[in-house]
């Protein structure tokens, strides 16, 4: 056993100034970072006009509402709401399916390996400007266009998901192998060969992954964009809670979720059945 | 140089030939299926969503003239020609802005703590019991199922018109969202500084502080700045349902056909957007270099 070391304090300070004498700013960024964000979140308090009074009284009000929402019940409106649901599903569908055919040829136009960086940069920008606005605001613009229902929705959704599909598969082109493409043009072929024959094959699988993730995420969406009339089991939600029949939305919430999960479990086994094990997200 | 290529007998390369013609055909018929399929699926999706091709060629010069209409002024002329009337309203507007980033921060944050406090019993590795590992995960995955918006409808009701109701949607469904990611970094975490802390006797409340929050507080902060960028997003349309924020003024603007407004408001989310995810990266780039920055 050998003793404990002597230790000189005053040689290691020297030699390691970093560790023993960290600078004030360092020592005091972290509580400085917590204490600004906590001053925010009060002043947020203050300026969203979250008085304690209000607070409690909401919390009760919201006591009330969910006591009035059991047991959940459809009343006689069930079909309406099957239908409704069926308009959601639809609705997701098709808005996703159109999105991904209008941006596949797009998305090759944004892809680095296959346009100059002239044209890939605007068609960068368009594509963000279109995901910068959100699914809800489209569907208000597409009513004004083809009036309300569940088309309107359709079109909401196709147009939201183009600019997100077009990121999203300009990036699997990008990452693609282009040893294929090489070998293409080696034999020959053209340039759309070389796209057809080189890059399709490894990305399609890809794409086929995120248009299925899509198709989950955008029922969720689907159900919302009916809350501004634009078709679907959202329409007829927001309609009940503004009559505050309560049991029926809770059945509405019911049938969303169960909805969610059942086209969660599908399209999970569907992805796995197309890529393999591979995550996609 | 040349080089002799060997070619089969004629026997064995129809016998090749044929196996790989079948491979190929039972292949092309699985996708063929699906496709078919596929397409019923779509048919029958179109009539449901009532699909009016008819409507939709006829009003399609809408849609281009809405964009032409929202920018042009009232007095006919180009919005970027005279900008003062374009975003005429801007003090109000960043106003309201200002509050949508305020709803999406104040949401964020109380949802990123509830996250906390609940995910150390929905991860896998460190939840006491199992069956309050199975509650927290089923009221975590109600509340991130759920859509932020109906949240803000309810609580419209509860709380009354306002940001207060879009607060708590945004926390409720923050919660819910990172409740999950925060759960699933604890599970990647390494058990043996557990092992180590418990073996000294500390109770579970120190395994977690001591062993595990030092391996994933990064990564907490990390995901809730990137929720925090989605939140904005979110934020600025729940004005749509009354809980507060630009939406308001936006789906005012849009129902009450004030072009010109409708164009400039946009501009301005957008734009708050994009800087909002330049900031947001930038930050996460600094926090935790550049591999954290996606």
């Amino acid at each position: 056993m050998n003793k404990p070391q002597d230790v000189n304090t005053e040689e290691l300070r020297a030699r390691y100034p970093d560790v023993f004498g960290r600078p004030a700013s360092a020592r005091l960024a972290t509580p400085a970072m917590l204490i600004a964000a906590l001053a925010i979140f009060v002043f947020g308090l203050v300026d969203l006009d979250f008085s304690p009074a209000r607070f409690i009284s909401g919390l009760s009000q919201l006591g009330w509402i969910s006591m009035m929402m059991m047991p959940p019940d459809p009343g006689s409106s069930l079909p309406l709401y099957l239908k409704a649901l069926g308009e959601t599903l639809s609705i997701a569908l098709l808005g996703t399916t159109l999105a991904a055919l209008l941006a596949l040829p797009v998305s090759l136009l944004a892809a680095r390996n296959i346009v100059p960086n002239i044209v890939r940069f605007p068609v960068r920008r368009f594509l963000d400007s279109i995901r910068g606005v959100d699914t809800l605001i489209w569907a208000l613009v597409w009513i004004n266009v083809v009036g309300l229902g569940p088309f309107a929705g359709v079109l909401a959704i196709a147009v939201a998901d183009f600019g997100a599909f077009g990121k999203l598969f300009s990036e699997a082109i990008e990452g693609a192998d282009q040893k294929q493409v090489e070998g293409i043009r080696a034999s020959g072929g053209s340039a759309l060969h070389e796209i057809r024959f080189g890059l399709m094959p490894q990305v399609l699988p890809v794409i086929a992954g995120q248009v299925l993730y899509f198709i989950e995420s955008n029922t969720r969406s689907a159900t919302i964009i009916g809350i501004v009339g634009a078709g679907g089991i959202g329409l007829q939600l927001a309609e009940q809670i503004r009559v505050l029949e309560w049991q029926k939305v809770s059945f509405l919430i019911l049938m969303i979720l169960v909805a969610v999960a059942g086209i969660d479990f599908i399209s999970g086994k569907l992805r796995f059945a197309i890529i393999g094990k591979r995550a996609v997200a | 140089m040349t080089v002799a290529v060997s070619i089969l007998p004629e026997q064995q390369l129809a016998a090749l030939n044929a196996a790989y013609r079948k491979a190929v055909a039972r292949k092309r018929l699985r996708l063929s299926a699906g496709f078919t399929l596929f397409v019923a699926a779509l048919i029958v999706a179109s009539i449901g969503a009532e699909v009016n091709l008819r409507t939709f060629f006829t009003y399609f010069g809408n849609f281009v003239s809405y964009f032409n209409r929202i920018l042009t002024l009232d007095s006919g002329q180009r919005v970027w020609t005279d900008l003062g009337e374009w975003f005429w309203g801007l003090h109000k507007w960043l106003k309201l802005l200002g509050e949508t980033l305020l709803i999406s921060y104040v949401g964020t944050l109380i949802g990123a703590v509830l996250a906390f406090l609940l995910n150390f019993f929905s991860a896998e590795n460190t939840s006491p019991a199992s069956w309050l590992r199975f509650t927290v995960r089923r009221l975590l995955e109600f509340a991130r199922t759920v859509p932020g918006i109906v949240f803000a409808l309810i609580f419209v009701m509860a709380f009354g018109l306002g940001p207060v109701a879009g607060v708590l949607a945004i926390a409720i469904h923050s919660t819910g969202a990172l409740g999950k990611q925060f759960s699933e970094i604890v599970e990647n975490a390494d058990m043996k500084p557990v092992e180590g802390i418990r073996s000294t006797g500390a109770s579970w409340v120190s395994c977690m502080r001591f062993a595990i929050l030092p391996q994933v507080s990064a990564g907490y902060a990390s995901y809730a700045l990137l929720r925090f960028e989605i939140n904005v997003r979110e934020a600025s349309v729940m004005g749509f349902v009354g809980a507060g924020g630009i939406g308001q003024e936006l789906i005012v603007a849009i129902r009450k056909f004030y072009y010109s407004d409708v164009s400039a408001i946009l501009v301005t989310i957008i734009v708050t957007v994009f800087l909002i995810d330049i900031t947001t990266g930038w930050v996460r780039g600094r926090l935790f270099g550049k591999e954290a920055r996606n």
